[in-house]
């Protein structure tokens, strides 16, 4: 495998395997799986199946359910709350496929959820079939597969309201063919939007309606989140062949106090209050700063995630704004983590990162 | 047996419906039901259509109606449903647990320290009742009355606690923890503790806790405590848990989070030998956990009920705690029995119906043998068909009222979510956990607030059951019943605000009843954002009927019969024992709001007496501007007044008197502080509108403004009184304000001049330029080295000036006066001679002669050089001038 990052479906074909021969429920028609086992493939089942999201069972029951009754699914939630992951999970359990995906930007045009044309054909032969070049989502029609919005808000509102005819007809009209494309069973779409982002194009209150909404939350508690990052840097650190290092739990608890605290602006304890940066200092962030941790000690340390080496990270995570980011980055370091008698190493790399 | 017992879930819809199909199919010749024997009386009221649950019956003891305690019911209750149909079908009905009277002559006996003291002043934030609440009100006893202990916690975690009022009595000091619990209770959900029970809040630790107290009325967790503790001792520990709700045991066994969904799946769906099912399960559950002791007390009394009963009927139905019936069917010995229940003393108690709400039935506000979801539970009992779709069309509704769009659309994708997720957990109908997911999800947008909303209205409700007018109750209440007709308004659960008109006879009726409400300790209405100082006529209030009001009543009812006379024999009392001058002269505030004419004499009695004796001038200065107030409320609302005018004003002359002595040798603090009396009082006497006493306000000021030992603060302060009264002139001002400046004075006594000078008046400085100007060259003239001293207490004055008035001085400083002298045009450069153009029609307009520029010119210098306060007569054309002057 060549493949810097494996798509869902191929990482865990082996999960999904086991799933589907043990699955004995009904499935919905175009679904790889029944909604109680893709549910499972989410949440793992504590032993083979491994748990992909870590939080409350019923927001993915939900998601689930919404899947089955043909509605869309839309996420909410913060950067970094593993929306994109659960709807890359989600497609590859249901569809057995996780690649039909539109990335949502300023700049994402109509013919990116619709139809474009090849115009060296359309040139040569006219408005055919041929010629027509079709989108992830049109391809999900035709082939009754989850297709993937990602970002939906940061889409321009005229091209948010393509989706429309689409998710409440089940079709999409070929006006230049004068045919359409339906919608095979098994088709939906799970689209991604952040909190944050909210305003810089609010969904339309008729596309809006079409849609689903879970909210995914931060995870709720500190040793949820440790686990989270531990997991997930395990296994990053398998798919980008690191030389191993031994996970230390210790520094991954530290990260996600670190990111815990300055997030909620107030100490775990709940006796100090801090100001919060700029940043949303996501559990993904926390997990890239682990990796990157990992990566340093590999090669230029002795192989084992010392302070020094997530300290730089953290750093980097937190102060995004030079100015006052850096001010509440020294804030923190010298009233919080100075205080802490165990931290110390922590405290002196830090400072000097 | 000639007996069927029924056990239930209490407020289980489920178990109604059973409970009301069984009867049906057996009619028995009597009805036995859990709950007070001494409200076997008031059983008939059921069939009477005014008599709309939810609604509690209320028992309190009858020498101290805070001992009271609630059993109660909602339309979904079992022996609600059991209740009316045996009521309908002229069954009689017998409630068959351990009476109420003996729980609290056992407390009462238990707690040697207690003397039932009556109501001290019943104020309800009053220290006072602490004590006697939690000494006398052990809690136990009608804790344990609840007719909830099958969902109510008789937790003995709570039983340790319980334990605890003998630990109390005898420590001593009960008090002062359990107070809180019990007299904060006005608003919140311990008010039922308060008057009522506290077994728990004779817990120190606890005291403070709302939720006990609630729990208390509600019967369950102290009150087994206090048995606990009668049986073990006080020092019992924590015995180990009898389970506080076994069908949701059975329910959470079998994998159900919701036990009435459990009740539908396993009991309902699989036709009728449920309650044999429930009893062998129940025996079950019984065997393995312990046996709480009050529990046998009281099925120790059931079973003697049962026999007595069975001795006359053959055919009886009992209606109890599926808890209880293990026991009930068990084989016991009389003498057991007995045993149990001997020496038991029984107290007098009275018991009434009173309204109840979903909210307080909810565990949210501390009712532990509530249920979370009563208006869920409501709507699976009320509604014969279809009962996800009608949730959730009932669930728009609430987000439509609240703005938010929500389309039949919405509601078919809601409903095939909900049983898209009810299939996916392998559930065979949605339940309250799917709706309110799939409600989330579709019509919420996920947003928490809105399904706060839906939680907040819907799932628990703010249904408030009525009782029917004719119903014997205290006569307090029957009259609070009347005065709320005559003044149409009705109880609501849900807040709502309202906006009086005190001009209008209905709004005044209601402002009063509120008012007099207020004080007998009933906080239905809670003014809000008092705008005392500019209206006079409007009064708004937020007002919520809380079911523990109910108990006030009662307790309220031993000062009076009618709502007015209970305010006016609580406020006369709370006069005689007012402490200061303040606390009297809010109460003649009370009297005059609350229009208890009765008690406005002797309330000024005492407000004189208390003048009289207060050598304080301090003090009196203080209560002078509510006199004033109230004295012109007193127009709005046509309160004779006349009394407390004389009283205002031999207060006022007291203060005339006393002030003089009362200047001398201030410290900094002190002067400060007397100086904002004083110019209370100043806007108070501004406020009367007599002239005598005006004059005579004005001469002690002017007297006092000449002491040559005043703290500068004060001469600063009286020096600019009497220049805004008009008392001094322009020039004597200056002469005045030249004195503390001069060389002789200490810069720190100038300073302090200063400031009680300008305090709060930059406008002044902006407009009167000689005074400006004189300040100016003062400081001008200040020695470098006292400067430093100087500047900061400068500092200090001119920076409580609005910013705006500060660049306003500034800006005078640097611009126009300089410029007036050279005689430039100003920032404003106009035209006299098309300025003019304007002249005849602003004298049209005046009705007043203008002639031109020439005339206004010279009247410049007077007003200009006048302060505002004696230009403001005519300040339109003061400006006028001013500006054309200055463009000369």
């Amino acid at each position: 495998m060549t493949a810097l990052r494996p798509h869902a479906e191929d990482q865990y074909a082996e999960e999904l395997a086991q799933l589907a021969s043990a699955d004995d429920r009904p499935r919905p028609p175009g679904w790889r799986l029944s909604p109680q086992a893709v549910v499972t493939y989410l949440l793992g089942d504590g032993a083979k199946i491994t748990p992909k999201y870590v939080g409350p069972r019923r927001l993915m029951e939900v998601a689930v359910s919404t899947l089955v009754t043909d509605r869309a699914l839309l996420l909410l939630g913060v950067p970094g709350t593993a929306k994109t992951w659960v709807s890359e999970h989600l497609a590859a359990a249901i569809s057995g496929d996780s690649t039909l995906l539109v990335q949502g930007t300023a700049g994402t045009a109509e013919e990116a959820i619709r139809y474009g044309w090849n115009y060296a054909r359309l040139l040569a032969e006219g408005p055919t079939e041929a010629a027509m070049v079709a989108s992830p989502i049109m391809r999900a029609m035709q082939t009754g597969a989850i297709a993937r919005l990602e970002e939906l808000t940061r889409v321009p509102s005229d091209v948010q309201d393509a989706l429309i005819t689409i998710l409440s007809e089940k079709t999409l009209p070929v006006s230049e063919l004068n045919t359409e494309v339906q919608a095979q069973r098994g088709f939906n779409l799970i689209a991604t939007a952040n909190d944050r982002d909210r305003g810089v194009n609010e969904l339309s209150s008729a596309l809006r309606r079409r849609f689903n909404t879970v909210v995914l939350p931060v995870p709720a508690s500190a040793d949820d989140e440790v686990e989270i990052v531990a997991r997930r840097v395990a296994q990053l650190g398998q798919s980008l062949d690191l030389p191993e290092v031994p996970a230390a739990l210790d520094e991954i608890r530290r990260v996600v106090t670190v990111f815990r605290e300055l997030r909620s602006g107030l100490t775990e304890d709940g006796r100090t209050k801090l100001k919060s940066p700029t940043g949303t200092l996501s559990t993904a962030e926390a997990i890239s700063v682990i990796t990157n941790g990992m990566a340093l000690a590999a090669h230029f340390g002795d192989g084992r995630l010392h302070p020094a080496d997530v300290a730089a990270g953290i750093v980097g995570a937190v102060v995004k704004d030079p100015v006052s980011d850096g001010v509440v980055w020294r804030e923190y370091l010298e009233t919080v983590v100075r205080e802490r008698s165990d931290w110390r190493d922590f405290y002196r790399a830090a400072r000097d990162a | 047996m000639p007996e069927r017992l029924y056990g239930i879930r209490h407020h289980g819809p489920g178990s109604a419906r059973a409970v009301v199909a069984e009867l049906e199919r057996q009619p028995p010749e009597v009805l036995l039901v859990e709950g007070p024997p001494e409200a076997d009386e008031l059983v008939r009221w059921v069939a009477d259509a005014g008599l709309e649950p939810p609604v509690a019956l209320l028992g309190y003891a009858a020498d101290d109606p805070r001992r009271a305690a609630f059993w109660p019911f909602a339309v979904f209750s079992p022996e609600w449903q059991a209740i009316r149909w045996a009521v309908e079908r002229g069954v009689p009905v017998r409630f068959f647990d351990l009476p109420f009277a003996y729980r609290l002559t056992g407390e009462a006996r238990r707690t040697p320290a207690v003397s039932p003291m009556p109501v001290p002043d019943g104020s309800p934030a009053s220290p006072a009742d602490a004590p006697a609440s939690s000494n006398d009100v052990p809690g136990g006893a009608p804790g344990e009355a609840a007719p909830d202990d099958a969902t109510a916690g008789d937790t003995p975690g709570d039983a340790a606690s319980g334990g605890a009022p003998g630990d109390a009595a005898s420590g001593g000091a009960p008090g002062g923890s359990g107070a809180p619990g019990g007299s904060g209770a006005p608003g919140g959900s311990g008010a039922p503790g308060g008057s009522g029970t506290p077994g728990g809040s004779g817990t120190p630790g606890e005291g403070g806790a709302a939720g006990a107290p609630g729990e208390a009325a509600s019967g369950n967790a102290p009150g087994e405590g206090g048995m606990a503790g009668e049986g073990g001792g006080a020092e019992e520990p924590a015995a180990p848990l009898r389970p506080v709700d076994p069908i949701g045991e059975l329910a959470a066994a079998a994998g159900y989070d919701d036990p009435e969904r459990w009740w539908e799946d396993v009991v309902e769906h699989r036709g009728m030998p449920a309650f044999e099912a429930i009893a062998e399960a129940m025996a079950a559950i019984r065997d393995a956990s312990p046996e709480d002791p009050d529990d046998l007390v009281r099925e120790a009394y059931m079973r003697s009920v049962l026999r007595e009963v069975r001795k006359k009927y053959d055919d009886i139905a009992v209606v109890c705690g599926a808890w209880h019936v293990p026991a009930l069917t068990r084989k016991v010995a009389v003498k057991d029995d007995t045993a149990l229940l001997k020496g038991r003393k029984k107290a007098k108690v009275d018991f009434t119906w009173v309204p109840w709400t979903y909210g307080r039935l909810a565990s949210w506000s501390g009712y532990g043998a509530g249920v979370s979801s009563p208006g869920w539970y409501h709507h699976l009992f009320a509604s014969a068909d279809e009962v996800v779709p009608r949730w959730l069309v009932d669930a728009a509704g609430v987000l439509r009222a609240e703005g938010v769009p929500t389309s039949s659309a919405h509601i078919i994708e809601a409903a095939r979510l909900a049983e898209a997720l009810a299939t996916l957990r392998g559930r065979p109908l949605a339940g309250l956990a799917e709706v309110t997911e799939a409600a989330e999800a579709v019509m919420c947008d996920g947003e928490p607030l809105r399904v706060e909303l839906i939680t907040r209205k819907l799932v628990v409700g703010e249904r408030l059951g009525g009782v029917p007018d004719d119903m014997p109750g205290v006569p307090l209440a029957k009259d609070l019943t009347a005065q709320q007709r005559a003044a149409r308004l009705k109880p609501e659960a849900l807040e709502r605000a309202l906006d009086l008109d005190l001009r209008k006879e209905t709004d005044l009726r209601r402002s009063r009843l509120l008012h007099r409400l207020r004080t007998i300790g009933v906080p239905w209405g809670e003014a809000a954002a008092t705008r005392r100082s500019t209206g006079t006529f409007r009064e708004e209030w937020r007002l919520r009927w809380q079911p523990e009001f109910a108990v006030r009543l009662v307790e309220g009812s031993m000062y009076g019969t009618t709502v007015a006379a209970a305010a006016t024999a609580k406020v006369v009392r709370a006069a005689d024992k007012a402490e200061t001058l303040a606390d009297v002269t809010a109460l003649v505030e009370t009297c005059l709001l609350a229009d208890l004419s009765d008690a406005y004499p002797q309330v000024l009695a005492s407000l004189d007496t208390r003048a009289a004796l207060d050598a304080d001038v301090n003090h009196l200065m203080a209560a002078i501007p509510a006199l004033a107030r109230t004295l012109r409320y007193g127009d709005v609302r046509r309160t004779d007044v006349a009394g407390l005018a004389e009283v205002t004003a031999s207060l006022l002359g007291r203060v005339c008197a006393g002030l003089p002595s009362a200047v001398g040798s201030l410290s900094d603090e002190a002067a400060k502080v007397l100086r904002d009396r004083v110019d209370g009082v100043h806007t108070a006497v501004g406020l009367l509108d007599d002239a005598d006493l005006r004059e005579r306000w004005m001469s002690t000021l002017a007297s006092l403004g000449g002491r040559a030992d005043l703290h500068g603060l004060l001469a600063g302060r009286l020096t600019r009184l009497l220049l805004d009264a008009g008392r001094l002139d322009g020039a004597e001002v200056r002469r005045r304000l030249r004195l503390p400046l001069t060389i002789g004075t200490p810069p720190a006594h100038a300073a302090a001049w200063v400031e009680g000078f300008l305090s709060g008046g930059g406008l002044l400085l902006v407009h009167d330029d000689a005074l400006l100007g004189l300040l100016d060259d003062w400081l001008a003239d200040i020695p470098p080295a006292a400067f430093d001293d100087v500047l900061p207490l400068l500092r200090r004055t001119f920076g409580a000036f609005e910013a705006g008035e500060r660049r306003a001085i500034g800006e005078r400083l640097a611009g126009p006066r300089a410029t007036a002298d050279d005689g430039t045009p100003g920032g404003l450069g106009f035209d006299p001679a098309r300025a003019d153009l304007v002249l005849p029609t602003l004298s049209a307009l005046l009705g007043q002669k203008i002639t031109d520029s020439g005339t206004a010119r010279g009247n410049e210098t007077a007003i200009g050089g006048s302060p505002p306060g004696h230009g403001t007569a005519n300040g339109g054309a003061a400006k006028a001038d001013g500006t054309s002057g200055e463009a000369r």
